[in-house]
């Protein structure tokens, strides 16, 4: 289907899980071929439908973890108290089908015309979207400046950790650990805070284009010190998960 | 198409008692209050603060922060529900009916646009604010609404997906036709009714 069609009711389709990979102990990423895929930009999120044997069903969003162009994924984190993310990430095997539909959102989105430098900053499972814009990055030959800073409990919960120490050209993954750092850490220790951002982010000179993602208590430091040190509010796009 | 079943997927929430019929399709029912925002949490100082109603480029009224709190408000429970499917009832606020607003301007407008700090904005019908339907709240739970749940005020329309509840409000422009605000403009349903699951456009 072609990008310009125009956008009627996103419809619910039957995906195939084709692969499941675990990240960490309690994250997974998740494989789905979906037939007829329109596309997507990176930073969007699809809705997943599950059935019950019963005909119950249960909804939820989860960002596309992958560039456009490459095989639709989702990355999962178990929430323990939850009730579709235990399954998702225990029971559910390649060749089994659940329905999906998207892409979904227009805001939170990256594309190559709309430049940087990029300063993506994450707080655990919200590393998702903005694993998704690096790859778009790399696989469309872009060499807007970016830089990712990833904060995360202890290195054991860093997702994709392989894959981000692998980029290079212009694209540069920054970490941070706020509960513990093994021996010989060099990255950042603690929560990102306003000196960490102050030695990471751009100056806002450059014109930069934040995103930022994670749990709201981080999303809001972060976006609040970004708009501190000059960042115009509407270059800083955030979404937020969680909780209270 | 009949939806493939998840072998080993269980119901595991149960609506308690009370519950039943109050929870939208694809909704569940959450005791935290999440927060959804595009962007940073604006901060706009109360003695800066005011709230228009506005149409073709005039202000037809305008309030300051100390005039809207003699206004004669209201305290509502009510229902809330997310588009990122939490909802939560039972939600306790307080704050300006829009009738008591749109009481002290002359119209015959059919939409209004609700106009935020930070630049966000979202489209509703007048009939959707009117007759007892929506309030411009400045508490929530017995406290000061805070900053991030859009404090100082937000619209307080709680049969529509909570969006269109637009937080950091400062007025209701008056119009002949419906515009699509923030959210609607990015992907989501020009008027989000939860109970017929409205929640992207063409749904």
């Amino acid at each position: 289907m072609a990008r310009t069609a125009v956008r009627g009711r996103l419809t619910w389709q039957v995906a195939t899980v084709t692969s499941v990979a675990e990240e960490t102990d309690s994250v997974r990423t998740i494989g789905l071929e979906v037939p007829g895929w329109p596309g997507h930009r990176a930073g969007q999120h699809l809705d997943v439908r599950l059935t019950a044997e019963d005909g119950y069903t249960a909804e939820r969003s989860y960002s596309v973890a992958t560039a456009d162009g490459e095989p639709v994924a989702i990355t999962v984190e178990r929430l323990d108290d939850g009730e579709v993310s235990p399954y998702l990430t225990a029971d559910l095997r390649a060749g089994d089908e659940l329905e999906l539909r998207g892409p979904i959102g227009r805001w939170f989105v990256w594309d190559t015309s709309d430049g940087g430098p990029l300063l993506l900053v994450a707080g655990g499972s919200g590393v998702v979207p903005l694993r998704a814009i690096l790859r778009h990055r790399q696989r469309s030959g872009s060499d807007v400046p970016l830089r990712l800073l990833y904060s995360s409990r202890t290195l054991a919960d860093v997702i994709y950790h392989r894959e981000l120490d692998q980029y290079r050209d212009g694209a540069q993954v920054i970490y941070t650990l706020t509960r513990s750092q093994p021996p010989g850490w060099t990255g950042y220790s603690g929560r990102v805070d306003a000196a960490m951002l102050a030695q990471i982010a751009w100056p806002a000179s450059q014109h930069p284009l934040a995103f930022v993602c994670g749990p709201t208590r981080f999303v809001e430091t972060v976006a609040e010190q970004l708009v501190a040190v000059g960042y115009p509010p509407g270059r800083v796009k955030t979404e937020r998960f969680g909780g209270t | 198409m009949s939806s493939p079943v998840s072998r080993g997927f269980r119901h595991l929430r149960r609506p308690s008692a009370g519950e039943e019929g109050r929870v939208p399709p694809g909704q569940y029912v959450t005791q935290g209050f999440p927060v959804l925002s595009a962007g940073p949490t604006p901060h706009t100082p109360l003695p800066e603060w005011t709230f228009s109603i506005r149409q073709g480029g005039d202000t037809l009224k305008s309030w300051t922060w100390p005039e809207f709190q003699e206004l004669p408000a209201q305290t509502v429970t009510a229902d809330i529900h997310c588009v990122t499917r939490w909802s939560k009832l039972n939600t306790l606020w307080r704050g300006v009916s829009v009738d008591t607003l749109l009481g002290q301007v002359e119209h015959d407008a059919p939409y209004v646009l609700a106009f935020c700090d930070g630049g966000y904005t979202a489209n509703l019908p007048v009939k959707d604010v009117t007759d007892g339907r929506a309030w411009v709240a400045f508490d929530y739970d017995g406290q000061p609404l805070q900053a991030e749940h859009g404090g100082p005020a937000r619209l307080l329309v709680p049969h529509l997906y909570f969006w269109k509840s637009a937080k950091w409000v400062r007025g209701l422009e008056l119009l002949d036709h419906d515009e699509p605000g923030f959210w609607e403009t990015y992907g989501y349903h020009i008027y989000g009714d939860p109970w017929r699951e409205q929640r992207y456009a063409g749904d």
